[in-house]
């Protein structure tokens, strides 16, 4: 059998398209120098630099000299006094409830799987109080035990042997149970999956291990590092967390809403609308600037409406807030899609066979929701920790790890230091991203591969229908709200004292903040940016989704990674990788600081959303019609150009604005990047906010309110009159 | 295996059912359902059928309680359900998609309906065993939906709704997203296990011989309304009118005028010759009348009632295939087992004849 010819034909035939090999090549080299580059030289550059060589000092000089002091010896002595007991105590209790099984188990065995849960939880929730609360008496505590005598970490090895034993024996339980099951299949089948199961185990127990372990260290650190950069890591993680929560929840609430419940008056459908718009065409600081002239000191609500005087809008809550209503629209926008995609026809089979409305919301629909739920939250929780622009302006003394990097390269010049915080940051998303697209990702596609088989009934009860519908209009209403005060703010002579109406901060933008020349650099970049992004995200779609090679794998995890590197280590990343060209060598030096690199950060930074929506719009065209044209004697490109593009029309302009409208909103990478040359009205938004002329930072977002949301109108209306797609889906 | 035998079928009762919509172009309303009058009674499988969009699925989803009536009251053993919620109603629904859940196991799935009861675990246990085993997929219980054929899922959803020992089993075209062969071992299969049972079952589906091979009774609907209802013999055998004939099986139709009866029979004058047919209907002389008669029912030969001319003669295996021109009317014929007689080729002249109490006059 010849397996292997199929492979080299294939890839003769990829050779011997010209058009294909160039492009593949080209997107290859790309990615390569673009994504990748930039983000190998911050990993050098935080371990090693000319004067120092191979070194460790840029971590411990972030982390603080004290943070990894603890030998790795001693935790490792630690972690192993409790795993290593729990594990055996785990294996012999898996044992005998297995032997007992059949006969009916007593209390412990049933105690254990609960226990499993609830104490691990528990026990990381101490944890994380500990480590969050690094000053705090836990912290303080638990770090004196650990520096104590026999007695003490006898002690510890009991109450970690005490929250492990129940989570080991639920896995060796699980993996027995499982084992147990083929006892039908023939022997060398059993044996195998004996294999399987065994190495399961083995893998589960070392991730327990290795867990505990990063918590002792962590703990370590957090005690005795330098106290601003482990605050700022958990800052990030805990505005991370709760703004991952908060968005997951209201985004399926809206979802859930707008697929399931009987709300369908305009008034509704266009609160809906505009909630599922505004990701598009929200600029950053918008809600973080109408959140503090709301509720700040001199907040129109607070002070005007309540009478309060000293409401602090800066930091924790304030940058949650903000951020819950930036990003929650993304995740009902997911969940609406996942939602649509559960066939009816199960819960009404789970409702014929006697389940309540709520029953078959918590066995059917939430179960299916759950892998979705989680890729919710990741997702938001990595934006909400890459973001740069609220924190920077609503987050007050509150630092989070972007501005922390930010200054750290601005402020004190530590170009090592910062590259080892974006090294630090860049863990954190990647982990998230590895963890949203390899696991959640593909769970999410398993359970939820069944179409809609038929119309779904809405619930028209009235006792489900009013509170929830009163619920998501009053909070999309509030978020309009916030939308609408930035072009008051603008208006108002002084806000929060004089209301008379002005157009003074318009004037001012123009005459006096060279605003003309804003607007013609950011529009100019970003209209150079979109066409180029638009096209090279279907170009690298329709490689992905129609095309066999073996680079493939590599510009398709590339081009994706892009979305969990935040900005701000994208553009440390351009400072270490071009200022002094590739390499320190002055190739491509020629780029840093013109538009060039600018208009190449735009690209990059919008390339997965493009690429994302530009793959799923491919996925839906059958691949025999190009295979047809193919057949018929078209080349690569002249399918492409001739079938494919045409067909996806409405995806690539609606691509090719997201793009621009992406392009001229984005702050975070470019904040580093600019030179006084160009002027980008982000960047000055951010100036005049930080400044506290919230006037002319009204004034800047207004117009790029305008121009965001005049640009998707007309894309809407192109698309109405122009795009071909439309009617051949009428068609079908 | 335990007796698995329902303790107590149910009957179901629709009295005089509509249900309107509005149509989604125009925003007309309509009755997807007009006036529907139905009694099934305890035990009997009864088929819905009918070209799509004629209120079948509509009718099977009013009695599940999924839709509601705009007019009429629905019965389930003897009581009004109309305002009964679908969880509170003793039926229960094999879909056409299956609706299993994926997040499930086979074992768990069809122990939800059984759960949601609060059975204790030990008959839980062994009501699902029993059921597994009728539906013959026994040591399957502890995999996962994605990972059985399509007959399996369609196994495993049957059982599901066995489970719960409904008052009426529903079945949505159940079998149409199986292939052809499987789909007639699946129907069989259906058959096999209501009898076992004792259930009473309602059945739609758009395909008639499913529709002849498993159903006691067969309710053929067009546009809402009831076409005609009987046994699968009565509806193939007596349709009432055009459409039913056309629909259930092939049919010829011969127009002509009735001359006047001859014994228990009503002669029909055709252009080209006369016919003789059995009907129960009364006919006076000079009535326009319809032949109905079925293509296997019609001899070809020298002799015979109706001269033709053939058009078309195909080895079909078991049976040759003619269409022949008889006057202006094309006729199609199929002559069992061939092998025997004389075929006619295409162009050949030759007589049609038929048994009066094989047709049927319209």
């Amino acid at each position: 059998m010849a397996k292997g010819q199929s492979a080299s034909l294939d890839r003769r035939k990829l050779f011997a398209d010209p058009v294909m090999i160039t492009t593949i090549t080209l997107l290859i080299v790309f990615l390569a120098v673009f994504i990748l580059y930039p983000l190998a030289i911050l990993l050098v550059d935080s371990v090693y630099s000319n004067e120092a060589g191979l070194t460790a000092r840029f971590f411990s000089g972030i982390f603080g000299e004290g943070a990894f002091a603890v030998s790795f010896g001693k935790a490792l002595f630690i972690s192993l006094l409790g795993v290593l007991p729990a594990l055996a105590l785990g294996l012999k209790l898996a044992r005998e409830g297995n032997s007992s099984r059949g006969s009916s188990r007593n209390g412990l065995f049933k105690a254990l799987p609960v226990l499993s849960l609830v104490l691990p939880i528990a026990a990381a929730a101490v944890y994380t109080d500990a480590v969050f609360d690094c000053r705090g008496g836990i912290a303080r505590f638990l770090s004196r035990a650990f520096d104590g005598g026999l007695l003490s970490w006898i002690l510890i090895g009991l109450v970690q042997v005490i929250v492990l034993t129940p989570l080991c024996f639920r896995i060796f339980d699980g993996v027995m149970r499982l084992a147990g099951l083929k006892k039908s299949g023939d022997e060398e089948e059993q044996k195998a999956l004996r294999k399987k199961m065994l190495i399961r185990a083995i893998v589960l127990g070392i991730v327990v291990f290795l867990l505990n372990l990063l918590m002792i260290i962590f703990l370590y650190a957090s005690v005795n590092g330098k106290y601003s950069f482990i605050i700022a890591i958990s800052n990030t993680l805990k505005v991370g967390f709760l703004v991952g929560f908060l968005s997951a929840g209201i985004g399926m609430l809206f979802a859930y809403v707008e697929v399931y419940v009987k709300v369908r008056t305009k008034f509704m459908a266009g609160l809906f609308k505009v909630v599922s718009m505004l990701p598009v065409v929200s600029p950053p600081f918008v809600l973080s600037l109408s959140m503090i002239m709301l509720f700040g000191k001199a907040g129109i609500i607070t002070r005007h409406l309540l009478g309060i005087y000293d409401n602090n809008v800066y930091g924790f809550w304030g940058i949650a807030i903000v951020q819950t209503m930036t990003f929650f629209p993304v995740c009902y926008m997911m969940f609406r899609g996942l939602l649509k995609n559960i066939d009816p026809s199960m819960e009404e089979a789970a409702r014929d066979m006697g389940a309540s409305r709520w029953k078959v919301f918590t066995s059917v629909t939430l179960p299916l929701l759950l892998p979705g739920i989680g890729n919710a939250f990741l997702v938001t929780f990595i934006e909400s920790i890459a973001d740069f622009a609220n924190p920077m302006i609503i987050g007050g003394s509150y630092d989070t790890l972007a501005t922390t990097i930010y200054l750290q390269i601005t402020g004190a010049y530590d170009k090592n230091g910062a590259c080892a915080m974006a090294v630090v940051l860049l863990g954190i998303t990647m982990i998230m991203f590895i963890v949203q697209k390899y696991y959640l990702e593909r769970k999410t596609a398993a359970t939820l591969t069944g179409k809609a088989s038929r119309v779904r009934m809405l619930i028209e009860d009235k006792s489900v229908t009013v509170p929830l519908t009163v619920l998501c209009s009053m909070m999309a209403l509030f978020v309009i709200i916030m939308y609408i005060c930035v072009p008051f703010g603008a208006l108002f002579r002084t806000w929060g004292r004089d209301f008379s109406l002005t157009t003074r901060w318009f004037e001012q933008v123009f005459t006096r903040y060279k605003g003309f020349k804003a607007f013609k650099d950011s529009f100019l970049l970003s209209i150079i940016a979109a066409p180029i992004t638009a096209l090279l995200s279907m170009i690298i779609s329709y490689l992905v989704v129609k095309r066999k090679f073996k680079a493939k794998g590599f510009i398709e995890l590339v081009s994706m990674l892009a979305m969990a590197v935040p900005g701000t280590v994208l553009g440390i990343g351009y400072i270490r990788g071009f200022a002094g060209g590739m390499f320190h060598s002055g190739f491509l030096q020629g780029i840093y600081g013109t538009g060039v690199i600018l208009v190449i950060v735009f690209v990059v930074r919008s390339l997965p959303t493009g690429t994302r929506s530009g793959i799923s719009a491919l996925r839906q065209i059958d691949k025999s019609i190009e295979e047809s044209a193919y057949d018929m004697g078209a080349g690569s490109m002249k399918v492409f150009t001739s079938v494919t593009l045409p067909l996806i029309k409405d995806s690539f302009l609606s691509g090719l604005v997201t793009a621009f409208v992406r392009s001229i909103t984005a702050i975070s990478a470019i904040i580093l990047l600019v030179t006084p040359s160009y002027l980008l009205i982000t960047v000055q938004i951010n100036e005049f906010a930080e400044k506290g002329s919230y006037g002319i930072a009204c004034a800047f977002a207004t117009i790029l309110i305008a121009i965001t949301y005049g640009s998707v109108l007309l894309m809407n209306l192109v698309i109405k009159f122009f795009g071909t797609s439309r009617k051949m889906k009428e068609v079908d | 295996m335990a007796d698995l035998k329902v303790k107590q079928p149910k009957g179901v009762k629709l009295d005089h059912i509509s249900k309107i919509y509005n149509d989604p172009k125009t925003g007309k309303e309509f009755y997807a359902v007009h006036d529907v009058e139905l009694d099934i009674t305890p035990g009997s499988f009864v088929t819905l059928l009918g070209p799509s969009g004629c209120g079948k699925t509509t009718t099977l989803r009013m009695i599940a309680g999924f839709e509601s009536p705009d007019e009429g009251e629905i019965y389930l053993g003897g009581e009004p359900i109309n305002a009964l919620t679908p969880n509170k109603r003793d039926t229960a629904m094999v879909f056409q998609s299956y609706a299993l859940f994926p997040h499930y196991n086979v074992f768990d799935n069809v122990a939800y309906g059984l759960r949601l009861r609060k059975v204790p675990k030990d008959e839980i246990q062994r009501r699902v065993t029993d059921i597994l085993a009728l539906v013959e997929l026994s040591g399957m219980e502890q995999r996962m939906t994605n990972q059985l054929s399509g007959g399996q899922q369609q196994r495993v959803a049957l059982a599901r709704a066995l489970v719960v020992e409904p008052g009426v089993l529903l079945f949505d075209e159940p079998l149409s997203n199986l292939d052809a062969k499987l789909r007639v071992q699946m129907r069989t299969e259906i058959r096999r296990i209501q009898q076992t049972l004792g259930i009473t079952a309602v059945y739609v589906t758009h395909d008639q011989s499913e529709a002849m091979a498993i159903s006691d009774n067969i309710i053929l609907m067009k546009g809402g309304v009831i076409a005609q209802m009987g046994s699968p013999m009565e509806i193939y055998y007596h349709p009432n009118s055009e459409f039913v004939a056309d629909f259930i099986g092939e049919c010829n139709f011969l127009k002509g005028k009735v001359a006047g009866r001859e014994g228990g029979n009503t002669v029909v004058k055709l252009p080209s010759g006369s016919a003789t047919v059995s009907t129960d209907k009364q006919f006076s002389p000079g009535d326009d009348a319809e032949i109905v008669v079925r293509p296997e029912a019609i001899v070809i030969g020298d002799t015979g009632m109706l001269p033709c001319k053939v058009e078309l003669s195909c080895f079909m295996g078991s049976y040759q295939n003619y269409h022949v021109r008889v006057g202006d009317t094309l006729v199609k014929i199929t002559d069992n087992c061939p092998v025997n007689k004389k075929i006619y080729g295409v162009g050949d002249s030759a007589f049609i004849s038929f048994d009066a109490a094989c047709a049927h006059l319209l």
